[in-house]
């Protein structure tokens, strides 16, 4: 165990090496949300301004949803970045023939994705604080750590999918790392309640953990309760995400190694 | 196949199929304790397949791989502690330092009192002043170098060399391999290397396996292998291969 982790403190440290020498890479952990957050708060302010009291509650979702839907997208990035950041550098072969197991190096992603989310879901939360004046504690209370949980999970089962389709692939794929977040944004009903999809992407969004997150995020700030019914849903899916995404990767890296493709990875 | 601490790798009978190509037909061949086994063909003869299936990294077809009486495939983990492997194509990350790069395999590789290991690392290839500089910033001299002191970071019992001298000049390829030979002597270590630079490879390695579209040509001393095939030197013995095909030379 001692040895797992040392390789896994290695990996992290691989990572945290990363910000150290890149500037710009620092910056741009921060940079993003903060433009999405300051465009998010200010169509709220707009709303309420024009609306007075009435939507104080939609645009308290708005800022909230767009925290929340940072989180899951940087949880999903970091995971898959830094398993492609090795490809890029040609660097992958020297790691997969390392020591390092396949669970200890997902492992170091995931915890890294963690530092580097809830790092910026407090920056978020302090700019969204001191500018709107909105508080993810006051709202959400403890309510927040499960939701948050929830997100960051699907996130990694996400981040591991998408690195599985680059390992099998190679750069072929990369794009979908970018996209598949995006692919889930519409039918997750992140800034929109459930009821406003039609009828048939309605299953499609009933299969995402993260649609029970928003919906009872929009809960507990529009109606002042709780859905447990709606956490348990998340988790239940996100444990079958996650397992899942263990299978595919494991599949994936099989198959990649039976057509060459793993020892080929950052050559082409 | 036994493993008996004398025959280090064992391959039998080694065959890799694509739907169009067969990269590897029926290879076989060994390599002993301190041994250094020169790893010879043209381009896309099957050299690079066969140290993938050594290290893991590829599932053969068919035939039987031992390496250091395990198997890459199923004890790889436990494999993969005991061998290392470097190549001209296989970079460190460029925008860690030199130091960085070598902390982070140390931790991956488990090495006890890393400072001190990976100080005389540094020191044997003369890159002790370069450990504070970005690996991308090194020349290509520097980045190989600093690719063999990651090498044997672990102590490898067996190390697998893909073509490690490529992209250095003349001087400096020969300052990597009296090094490597130093070392190699010293711990009594096992080397597979891959070379299109047959003067080196007469000067380094004790014996030579010639492959050609992933069959076995011929396997001997440089010596026995010039002679058998009434050449000069080992570059006149790759060109005949290479130019005529399918020709099988007995090994002696």
């Amino acid at each position: 165990m001692s040895e797992s982790l040392t390789r896994i403190r290695a990996m992290l440290y691989r990572y945290l090496c990363l910000h150290k020498r890149s500037l710009p890479r620092t910056f741009e952990i921060v940079f993003w949300p903060v433009m999405e957050l300051l465009v998010w708060g200010f169509v709220s302010v707009y709303i309420q301004s024009v609306s007075g009291n009435t939507l104080l509650t939609l645009a308290a979702s708005l800022i909230n949803a767009m925290i929340f839907w940072d989180l899951l997208y940087r949880s999903q990035q970091s995971v898959s970045i830094s398993i492609i950041e090795d490809i890029w550098t040609q660097n992958i072969v020297n790691v997969l023939i390392s020591p390092l197991k396949i669970w200890e190096w997902l492992l170091a992603t995931f915890i890294y994705g963690m530092t580097k989310t809830l790092l910026i879901t407090l920056i978020l939360g302090s700019i969204a604080f001191g500018l709107y004046h909105f508080s993810l504690i006051d709202k959400l209370g403890f309510y927040l750590i499960p939701l948050m949980a929830n997100l960051l999970i699907f996130g990694w089962a996400l981040g591991v999918l998408t690195s599985s389709l680059v390992i099998r692939w190679g750069h072929a794929a990369e794009a979908l790392i970018w996209g598949v977040p995006y692919l889930i944004q519409p039918v997750s009903a992140i800034f929109y309640p459930l009821s406003i999809l039609p009828k048939w992407l309605k299953p499609i969004a009933m299969a995402l953990p993260s649609t029970y997150v928003f919906e009872g995020m929009r809960a507990i700030i529009q109606e002042n309760r709780m859905r447990y019914d709606y956490l348990w849903m998340a988790l239940g899916l996100n444990l079958i995400y996650f397992i899942v995404a263990g299978f595919v990767f494991n599949f994936m890296y099989l198959s990649a190694r039976n057509t060459g493709r793993l020892g080929r990875l950052g050559m082409d | 196949m036994r493993y008996n601490g004398f025959m280090i790798i064992s391959v039998e009978d080694l065959t890799k199929t694509y739907p169009e190509t067969k990269a590897l037909d029926h290879l076989s061949f060994s390599l002993k304790r301190g041994e250094i086994l020169g790893f010879l063909g043209s381009n896309g003869a099957g050299k690079t397949t066969a140290i993938h299936i050594l290290l893991g990294l590829l599932t053969p077809t068919s035939g039987n791989v031992s390496v250091l009486g395990l198997s890459p495939l199923t004890q790889r983990h436990e494999l993969s502690k005991r061998i290392n492997f470097g190549s001209a194509y296989a970079n460190l990350p460029s925008n860690l330092k030199v130091i960085e790069n070598l902390n982070i395999f140390s931790g991956l590789y488990n090495v006890k009192n890393k400072i001190d290991k990976i100080a005389s690392l540094l020191e044997l290839f003369e890159i002790a002043h370069l450990k504070n500089r970005v690996t991308g910033a090194l020349s290509s001299g520097e980045k190989t170098r600093l690719n063999l002191a990651k090498c044997l970071l672990n102590d490898p019992e067996v190390l697998l060399l893909d073509e490690p001298t490529a992209s250095l000049d003349p001087e400096m390829a020969d300052k990597v391999r009296s090094t490597l030979k130093n070392i190699q002597k010293q711990r009594n270590m096992s080397i597979i290397y891959t070379s299109h630079n047959m003067p080196e490879v007469e000067q380094i390695c004790d014996r030579i396996l010639f492959i050609h579209q992933g069959k076995k040509i011929t396997e001997g001393t440089p010596d026995q292998v010039i002679k058998n095939f009434n050449s000069l030197n080992l570059e006149q013995v790759f060109i005949k291969i290479v130019r005529s095909g399918d020709i099988v030379c007995p090994s002696p």
